[in-house]
């Protein structure tokens, strides 16, 4: 059974419309995306289009259609952030890592997002690598910093 | 109760609309997200606002419900400014290539903008560059052209129920697609085309098959003939006199259309009464001898798509005739070469239709060479210089197909095939006329689903009109249960049946489809032979060819099987 369909069963309640955006959200948060087959089987539950399943999904930015990589960054794009060049920050990540459109890296490994702000102006520019806050980054900083996660994969992997 | 509109006193009632009220009043609002036949406006083009006395703000006339002793303006000079605004903002991303676009000339868009008087490009926003979907066989999509009006998306949801489109993304990036943007072709779509009608730009189109036909008839080594399906000349006569009949604007059509190079002109309406025929056999056979009751027609193709890729389960109760568009082409195939000497040539065969789902039936069931829809003949008559409105040659239909009843006729619209049906069952069954005449008041009428009792001899027929894709989902339960023991019942995709298309001039006046539909009652009333079963040439197909309803060549000619084609949402991303 996949994520969405036990949270579906699970779900003991008339399924209505306006259960469209929780169910997608308890998917999300379980899954951290929601498949294809996630939104066929919403839609089914719903007796809803798929086309509306999707319209409303892909209206919402909480919403991500692709796998989360190994290693999570939340770019900061805040006013802050932007005065202080994320910008840059963003440019060279998406050189370094091959970001498709989907925001994940060519080799799956790390998910870029983009938020609206970390609340952490004062250190800015900012960003979140699984769940770590860095400040004051410059492409250089940054670069020493995923050099650092590559490194110690490398020797994971020799460990292995 | 009262209000004024423009100083105007008028009377309307509770629950209207302004926009509706003024329409009525003869009071033309600007607009392009509300129809007038479709549910809940979305209120986003905001052309239609008007300024009320004591408003502050101006209001969109959609969604705003009259009041008693409202004071509307619907043209001040405020109004007029912002229109032409919100005009000059829904174009700023518009690729304005007007002078290479399938609507160039008959464009709703274009014709508002120059309304509200827009004169020049003061704002110029972003290019849109999404991917034009040409991957179906019936219609086109190109996003880049839309103004996100939203009209297709509540035809597909809220009117044929079929929901295969819907907005996707958000701000700049939204655009109307299929769920997952995938292709019409894997999509949920029926090809029933109402989008394509109701779109006011050339973001949703027919798939363009006038040089196809064009090249065709320059073929020497082609002879090229076209069937013409009742709707289209039901159609042409929009703005004719009453006294001018669907007979002569059919020779009219077979005159122009020879004129400019086809060897031969059909009425596809004989098909009709031939269906009537097959089908009528059909139900016969299947309330005699134990068949899947109640049948339901496969006349229209959006519907016969319906039922694939929505509802496989239906497929038992679908009639195995082929439609008319098809049973005319295969007959063509079968019996031209026989009367014509085509010396070696190829035939290949039109047909002249107001449905874009006929695309893809043409395809599917390789009849029918090409199909083009009543906006694409316009288009063909441009290639030709043919002012057709001004055509006034007349030339015989061709044989051995030209000849049709009052009952074939009546096919094109909402109730149709019904009545056309009960006609010939009633003889069947009764083995007599119909009492009181051939009408069957009880199938026509504008309601979304009609049912309806005849008694015929001994039998008892429960019957049902299905007016449109949109009232299947609520009817087709109880019409299906055992208790009702409904016996035949006629679905037609778009509402008010074939002239009401979606291959039919762009329009959202619920009124012209109305109009459309007198015609064929008129002609119907005016025939000589009102009845599919009199049909003198049907009668001499089946000595000659056929020999009897359901019989071998029938099967081989006249009927089809159907497919469970219902889509495999994951794996069509």
């Amino acid at each position: 059974m996949t994520t969405a369909e036990a949270i579906i069963a699970g779900r003991k309640e008339q399924l209505t419309r306006e259960q469209m955006i929780p169910l997608l959200q308890e998917i999300q948060a379980a899954d951290g995306f929601i498949s294809t087959d996630a939104m066929v089987r919403v839609a089914e539950a719903l007796e809803t289009p798929v086309s509306r399943i999707y319209g409303v999904a892909t209206f919402y930015n909480q919403f991500r259609f692709a796998p989360l990589g190994e290693h999570v960054i939340e770019l900061c794009r805040g006013t802050a952030c932007h005065v202080k060049q994320s910008l840059v920050l963003a440019r060279h990540l998406k050189r370094r890592l091959k970001l498709r459109d989907d925001g994940n890296s060519a080799d799956g490994r790390f998910t870029v997002i983009s938020v609206a702000c970390l609340g952490a102006c004062s250190i800015a520019p900012v960003i979140k690598l699984d769940g770590e806050f860095y400040g004051h980054l410059t492409t250089e900083r940054l670069d020493a910093l995923l050099d650092e996660v590559d490194a110690k994969a490398a020797s994971d992997e020799a460990a292995a | 109760m009262k209000l004024t509109i423009n100083g105007k006193q008028i009377e309307a009632t509770r629950g209207e609309t302004v926009l509706k009220a003024a329409k009525r009043a003869g009071v033309d609002i600007p607009h392009l997200c509300s129809l007038d036949w479709a549910p809940s406006p979305a209120a986003s083009c905001r052309l239609c606002v008007v300024e009320v006395e004591g408003a502050p703000r101006l209001l969109t006339s959609c969604t705003l419900e009259v009041t008693d002793g409202m004071a509307v303006h619907t043209h001040t000079p405020r109004v007029l400014k912002a229109r032409r605004a919100i005009m000059e903002l829904l174009i700023a991303s518009h690729p304005q290539d007007c002078l290479s676009c399938v609507r160039g000339g008959d464009c709703e868009l274009a014709t508002l903008a120059a309304d509200v008087g827009v004169r020049q490009r003061r704002y110029v926003g972003a290019v849109k560059q999404h991917p034009v979907d040409i991957s179906s066989p019936a219609l086109w999509r190109d996003p880049n052209k839309c103004v996100l009006c939203g009209r297709c998306v509540t035809v597909c949801h809220d009117v044929q129920g079929v929901g295969a489109i819907d907005f996707t993304g958000r701000g700049f990036k939204t655009k109307v697609a299929p769920g997952f943007a995938i292709g019409l072709n894997v999509s949920e779509c029926v090809y029933c085309g109402q989008c394509a009608r109701v779109c006011p730009t050339g973001a949703i189109v027919e798939r363009d098959q006038v040089d196809e036909v064009v090249a065709a008839l320059a073929d020497p080594d082609a002879v090229v003939v076209a069937q013409v399906a009742p709707a289209v000349p039901a159609t042409l006569l929009e703005g004719h006199s009453k006294s001018e009949g669907v007979r002569m604007m059919l020779e009219r059509l077979a005159a122009a259309l020879k004129r400019i190079g086809f060897d031969a002109v059909f009425d596809t309406s004989f098909a009709a009464d031939l269906t009537i025929m097959e089908e009528g056999s059909e139900l016969l056979d299947r309330i005699q001898n134990g068949g899947v009751l109640p049948m339901f027609t496969s006349c229209s193709p959006a519907w016969v798509n319906f039922v694939e890729t929505h509802r496989p389960d239906l497929i038992p109760h679908l009639s195995t005739c082929k439609s008319p568009q098809q049973m005319a082409g295969a007959l063509i195939r079968e019996i031209y070469p026989k009367h014509t000497d085509l010396a070696g040539k190829r035939l290949v065969v039109v047909s002249l239709m107001p449905c874009t789902a006929k695309k893809f039936e043409a395809q599917d069931l390789s009849d029918v060479d090409y199909v083009l829809t009543t906006r694409e003949l316009e288009h063909l008559w441009g290639r030709f210089g043919v002012e057709f409105g001004k055509f006034t040659e007349q030339a015989p239909l061709d044989e051995p197909f030209a000849e049709a009843t009052g009952a074939g006729r009546l096919f094109a619209g909402s109730g149709g095939v019904m009545e056309a049906a009960v006609r010939t069952a009633y003889m069947l069954v009764a083995g007599e006329e119909l009492e009181g005449g051939p009408k069957v008041a009880e199938a026509r009428g504008a309601e979304g689903v009609r049912r309806f009792t005849v008694t015929a001899g001994e039998a008892q027929l429960n019957l049902a009109v299905v007016n449109g894709l949109g009232r299947v989902k609520e009817s087709v339960d109880g019409l299906l249960d055992p208790e009702a023991g409904m016996h035949f019942i006629e679905v037609m995709s778009c509402p008010g049946g074939c002239i009401g298309g979606g291959g039919q001039p762009y329009d959202t006046d619920a009124d012209a489809v109305r109009e459309r539909l007198e015609r064929l009652y008129e002609v119907d009333r005016r025939s000589r032979t009102r009845r599919s079963h009199e049909n003198a040439d049907v009668q001499a197909l089946y000595e000659e060819l056929l020999g009897r309803p359901l019989g071998e060549v029938s099967h081989r000619l006249l009927h089809r099987t159907y497919t469970d084609r219902r889509p495999d949402k994951v794996a069509a991303v």
